[in-house]
């Protein structure tokens, strides 16, 4: 049952990342990039992250997909054009690939049989955070609105006389 | 308590699958189950948007002195039957300049994601279809996909309006989200818990033998329950927040270019949509299915959350039939100077009610609190002092 399902929403996970990395239109990519989010909030689903899994849709999916979206609306004349082969992307694609194996590599497995982690629920995540991690997600806080107003005055209008 | 009327459903559901339990693998049954729930859910549903559009137009009919639909069978109930046969044979044009995929998907992704945010509400005494521990949180997450469906309609189209509609609804949907959620923290933090079965049971006991211990009866809970109706108004794009399908300015909005079975499956979401925003509402602040004063507790608890219901989707029709449209920018200036500093105060003044042990006191500083703010910022927002001849920036 599980290996099914893990097979069913890797395939699809894979296909909506190819399609976002190949797909020349560019609205295409996006919103397909914006599937493959989905797909790897099915994965936390699968694994009884539920809490991350939400998170990953509300904030993949609701917010940094319309980002892309919109980025890609407001920047582009023609947002269809064909943008020929792209050298840099492959060259970051092939660093970000080797570091990442690099980091797996150099990683201590543990192959001892270790309890199988409970799940954690909502609330304990929450006291976690509230508690030990206090100071970590006040930082974001304020960096996010410091964030939010600094859009906001780029933004402002000079009052008319 | 648990009489067999009120769980009728559920003995039914575990009926069946003991049924199969032996006839099928496991795996086979849980899906089963689950299927089960869905099938449910849908029909449910669908039926109350046949329901809901004919007494719709019936309530409007009546609040616009005229009769509303009355020919196609007894009081025109049966003009939903009429109306899904008419969409189903129409002609569905597809424009040759069109996205085609995502043009497809577009209405496909709204309807679902509504059906989605449907699942997690408690609809009666253990009848929540899919019991999740951040209930909540999933409805706000699958809500918060429609906004990209909203955008894929728009921008599939490739028509002006179309895109001009999805601007429109994507800005309002994000202004108004915020206050959504914003207004719910304080049922989460009093509560301590995001399962929408636990909201519901922590509503369960009366004052006094008698007074409903629903959040809405605070006044935390009023002005977020308030807030919360207003920004569901918003988020299903309904009177007199449909601008971005404003008819008199850009034809349907994002809906412009769809026609036959998918304008009626965007009309199908949009009613979802409302379904699942007066159900989270009745969950949150109305005690969901608990019965409003204790000896009515005899009639089943599924009963009193559509009644709950019903009330709250007369109001949206009310609503309708009462307001006229808003402007666009008065719109904004009313989600980010009004609706958010009210919904934060009712954070504060959530806090404040618990931590002090929620005795006549608490209630009276909780009220203070709120409408102190209320006051100052209607002091500060009142625009009527500023009236002079109005000036055109773009025209002359």
């Amino acid at each position: 049952m599980n290996v099914i399902a893990f097979g069913a929403i890797a395939i699809f996970t894979l296909v909506f990342a190819l399609a976002a990395a190949t797909n020349p239109r560019l609205m295409h990519a996006a919103l397909s990039f914006a599937a493959m989010f989905v797909g790897i909030a099915a994965f936390f689903f699968l694994l009884g992250a539920e809490f991350v899994g939400l998170v990953q849709i509300f904030v993949y999916v609701g917010a940094v997909a319309v980002l892309i979206v919109f980025t890609i609306l407001l920047t582009r004349r023609n947002a269809d054009k064909d943008r020929g082969f792209n050298w840099g992307g492959i060259l970051v694609a092939v660093l970000v690939f080797f570091g990442l194996v690099w980091a797996i590599l150099r990683t201590k497995f543990v192959y001892t049989s270790l309890p199988i982690a409970k799940a954690l629920s909502v609330k304990q995540i929450g006291q976690a955070l509230m508690t030990h991690y206090v100071w970590p997600l006040q930082c974001v806080a304020v960096l996010l609105t410091v964030a939010l107003i600094g859009a906001l005055v780029l933004v402002m209008e000079d009052k008319p006389e | 308590m648990a009489n067999s009327v009120d769980q009728i459903f559920i003995h039914a559901k575990q009926w069946l699958l003991s049924f199969l339990n032996g006839r099928l693998p496991d795996p086979l049954v849980q899906i089963v189950s689950s299927v089960l729930n869905i099938a449910l859910l849908l029909g449910v549903f669908l039926t109350l948007f046949a329901l809901m559009s004919v007494l719709e137009r019936k309530v409007l009919g009546r609040m616009q002195n005229r009769y509303g639909p009355n020919r196609v069978g007894p009081f025109g109930l049966l003009q939903p039957v009429a109306d899904g046969i008419k969409m189903l044979i129409k002609e569905d044009i597809v424009p040759a300049r069109a996205d085609k995929v995502v043009h497809f998907f577009a209405p496909i992704l709204v309807a679902a994601a509504a059906i989605l945010a449907l699942g997690v509400i408690p609809y009666g005494r253990n009848m929540t279809p899919f019991v999740i521990d951040g209930g909540i949180l999933f409805f706000f997450a699958v809500g918060s996909t429609t906004e990209l469906a909203v955008f894929m309609a728009g921008w599939g189209s490739n028509n002006k309006f179309s895109m001009l509609g999805a601007m429109r609804a994507i800005a309002q949907m994000i202004s108004y989200e915020l206050p959504l959620i914003i207004t719910v923290l304080p049922v989460v933090m009093v509560v301590g818990s995001l399962n929408p079965d636990k909201i519901v049971l922590a509503q369960r006991y009366y004052h006094f033998g008698f007074v409903p211990h629903w959040f809405v009866l605070t006044p935390w809970g009023a002005t977020a329950f308030i807030l919360f109706f207003v920004s569901g108004l918003v988020e299903s794009n309904r009177t007199p927040f449909d601008v971005p399908e404003g008819e008199s300015e850009i034809v349907a909005g994002h809906m412009t270019e769809y026609s036959g079975f998918k304008y009626a499956t965007f009309f199908l979401a949009e009613y979802l949509g409302m379904f699942a925003v007066s159900g989270l509402a009745i969950t949150l602040f109305l005690g969901g299915w608990h019965a409003p004063l204790p000896w009515l507790a005899f009639l089943p608890s599924y009963f009193w959350f559509f009644a709950k219901l019903s009330v709250l989707l007369f109001v949206f029709i009310w609503v309708r039939g009462t307001l006229p449209r808003i402007r666009v920018d008065q719109m904004m200036n009313f989600a980010w100077k009004f609706m958010l500093p009210m919904a934060f105060t009712c954070l504060v003044s959530a806090a404040v009610w618990y931590y002090d042990g929620r005795r006549l006191a608490a209630w009276l500083w909780s009220f203070a609190i709120i409408a102190v703010v209320y006051l100052t910022l209607s002091l500060f927002l009142d625009t009527r002092k500023k009236f002079r001849p109005r000036t055109y920036r773009f025209a002359e």
